[in-house]
């Protein structure tokens, strides 16, 4: 859809009906990254390359953010229309734990190990008008 | 060589108005000083950090230009660590008799707000909301009491004691204790920790005199050893803030390698231990400090709490100043100070929060972003 763009190239395909997380794999060891990068800091290796990393998870561990960031937080919110949200690792399927914002917001939609899915979300609009997107993960949908 | 600290020198943590962040930390190398009965002009070397209030190395504007070597620290909140492993270093190899190490810092009211430039991170991670300590320390204590059994209750218990023991402590800022439903009933800040959980950025100053064991009774009567001091940085798979992402296998945390070397030198074990200072950024951070410091095994702190063996009456009494909770974080000056209260207890000096038998050997415990770790091992 047009008047839209990610805040950030390269964190994840879109756009796309099915949206991925793009991180890297290190083709010497094996482990991965978010967001990808040239060199491995698991192995120190400098042969990596760049990979689909999945959109759905479990939840590793979470907490809520109740009250609005200083900068460098920079959505199009104010103190007055600023929602809490949640903040969580996401374990994919690849074993790697990515941090994300959570839609949920509330300590009981939030529980260790369950199902999440990615999400593009709004973060602000830029001069031009067109939304800046991002990703987040919100509770999937019944297991597959 | 071995090293002694003979010198204490603590400006107040909490608001000084008047002052500061370079006159406060001025002020505790003053007090070092006298403590130590020399002066500026005998100091061969300094080491120091500040965080937000400018160049350790500005101090010899206010102490006075004596040519002498004054290296700036900067290791986020393991600054007072990282000062007093170089000065350990300085004069265990040889190269200096006597030096001053000293931190100082006059923070903001509120939570830091870090630039994801200065942490190799892109805007973005910043801009959607991500860059907080805050969050990271929820999360960390969120999947420990999930992993380990640790109650909402244990939480509360650390902040009672917290605020208890600084209520003992002249110096400390928060001088007040609070009940256990003020605590529970706090604003909720980053579940699961609330507003009393959390220490906060502050201002202070602490300083060292440290020099060659066989010249400590020139200074002072009641030197304390600096067995070791050990700093460390994350391994792979080590569960630190700041990280957009964390490798599937969770590795040991620079606090479990630092204390593992820092024993492993000093010749000791948890057991040898009379009385500690871990690392209390928040309530959770001392709970799991206390297992990765190797003092009990995971969950443990479950009971320990409960049986009350972290009080100054107990077993071994952990942050008997308060801790960071009590005293606030000036970033260049906390390490130091848990130092210092070490060095008060060893010496017998800590009047109301004095812990009884004579304790005999010491330890202390900084962590800092992103994954910094320094223990300290001190005997009298």
């Amino acid at each position: 859809m047009s008047g839209a763009k990610p805040l950030h190239p390269g964190l994840f395909t879109w756009p796309t009906p099915n949206p991925n997380l793009i991180g890297s794999r290190c083709l010497d060891c094996g482990e991965h990254a978010f967001p990808s990068q040239s060199s491995c800091r698991a192995c120190s290796g400098q042969n990596t390359q760049e990979a689909e990393l999945g959109n759905t998870g479990t939840l590793w561990t979470w907490t809520i953010q109740s009250f609005m960031p200083k900068t460098p937080y920079h959505t199009d919110e104010t103190p007055e229309t600023f929602r809490p949200y949640g903040v969580g690792y996401i374990e994919l399927t690849c074993g790697l734990k990515v941090e994300s914002r959570l839609r949920e917001n509330t300590p009981d939609a939030l529980r260790i190990g369950m199902p999440m899915a990615l999400e593009i979300i709004s973060v602000r609009k830029d001069e031009e008008g067109d939304d800046l997107v991002t990703f987040q993960f919100c509770a999937a949908e019944e297991a597959h | 060589m071995e090293v002694a600290i003979v010198g204490l020198g603590l400006h107040p943590f909490g608001r000084t108005a008047t002052m500061s962040g370079l006159e406060q930390g001025a002020a505790a190398v003053r007090a070092a000083l006298a403590d130590a009965g020399t002066d500026f002009k005998a100091m061969q070397f300094a080491f120091g950090g500040s965080q937000d209030s400018g160049n350790a190395d500005s101090l010899v504007n206010l102490l006075g230009l004596t040519g002498l070597q004054f290296t700036n620290v900067a290791n986020g909140c393991a600054t007072g660590g990282s000062s007093l492993n170089a000065a350990y270093s300085a004069i265990k190899s040889g190269q200096y008799d006597v030096g001053l190490v000293v931190g100082f810092d006059k923070h903001d009211r509120g939570a830091f707000n870090p630039k994801p430039a200065e942490w190799g991170l892109d805007d973005w991670y910043g801009e959607t909301g991500l860059m907080l300590t805050t969050q990271y320390f929820g999360m960390k204590i969120q999947r420990y009491m999930h992993d380990y059994g640790i109650s909402r209750d244990t939480l509360i218990r650390v902040a009672e004691k917290a605020f208890r023991n600084g209520a003992l402590t002249p110096t400390a800022w928060r001088q007040t204790a609070l009940s256990w439903e003020e605590i529970e009933n706090a604003p909720m800040v980053s579940e699961p920790l609330n507003k009393y959980m959390f220490c906060s950025p502050a201002e202070g100053g602490c300083a060292l005199v440290i020099c060659r064991a066989d010249m400590a009774h020139q200074f002072h009567p009641r030197p304390i050893y600096l067995k070791t001091a050990v700093v460390r940085s994350r391994n792979y798979g080590s569960f630190e803030v700041f990280s957009p992402s964390q490798p599937p296998e969770v590795a040991a945390s620079p606090t479990v390698t630092a204390s593992q070397a820092a024993f492993e030198l000093a010749g000791l074990g948890p057991e040898d231990i009379d009385v500690a200072q871990l690392q209390d950024t928040e309530v959770g951070a001392e709970i799991m400090h206390m297992a990765e410091n190797g003092f009990c095994a995971h969950g443990d702190q479950e009971q320990w709490l409960a049986e009350g063996v972290t009080e100054i009456t107990g077993r071994l009494p952990v942050n008997t100043d308060g801790g960071c909770l009590a005293n606030g974080e000036p970033v260049g000056a906390s390490g130091l100070r848990q130092v210092h209260e070490i060095c008060v207890q060893l010496r017998g000096d800590g009047g109301a929060r004095q812990v009884a038998g004579e304790p005999k050997v010491g330890y202390t415990h900084v962590y800092g972003a992103p994954g910094i770790s320094g223990v300290n091992i001190l005997a009298r």
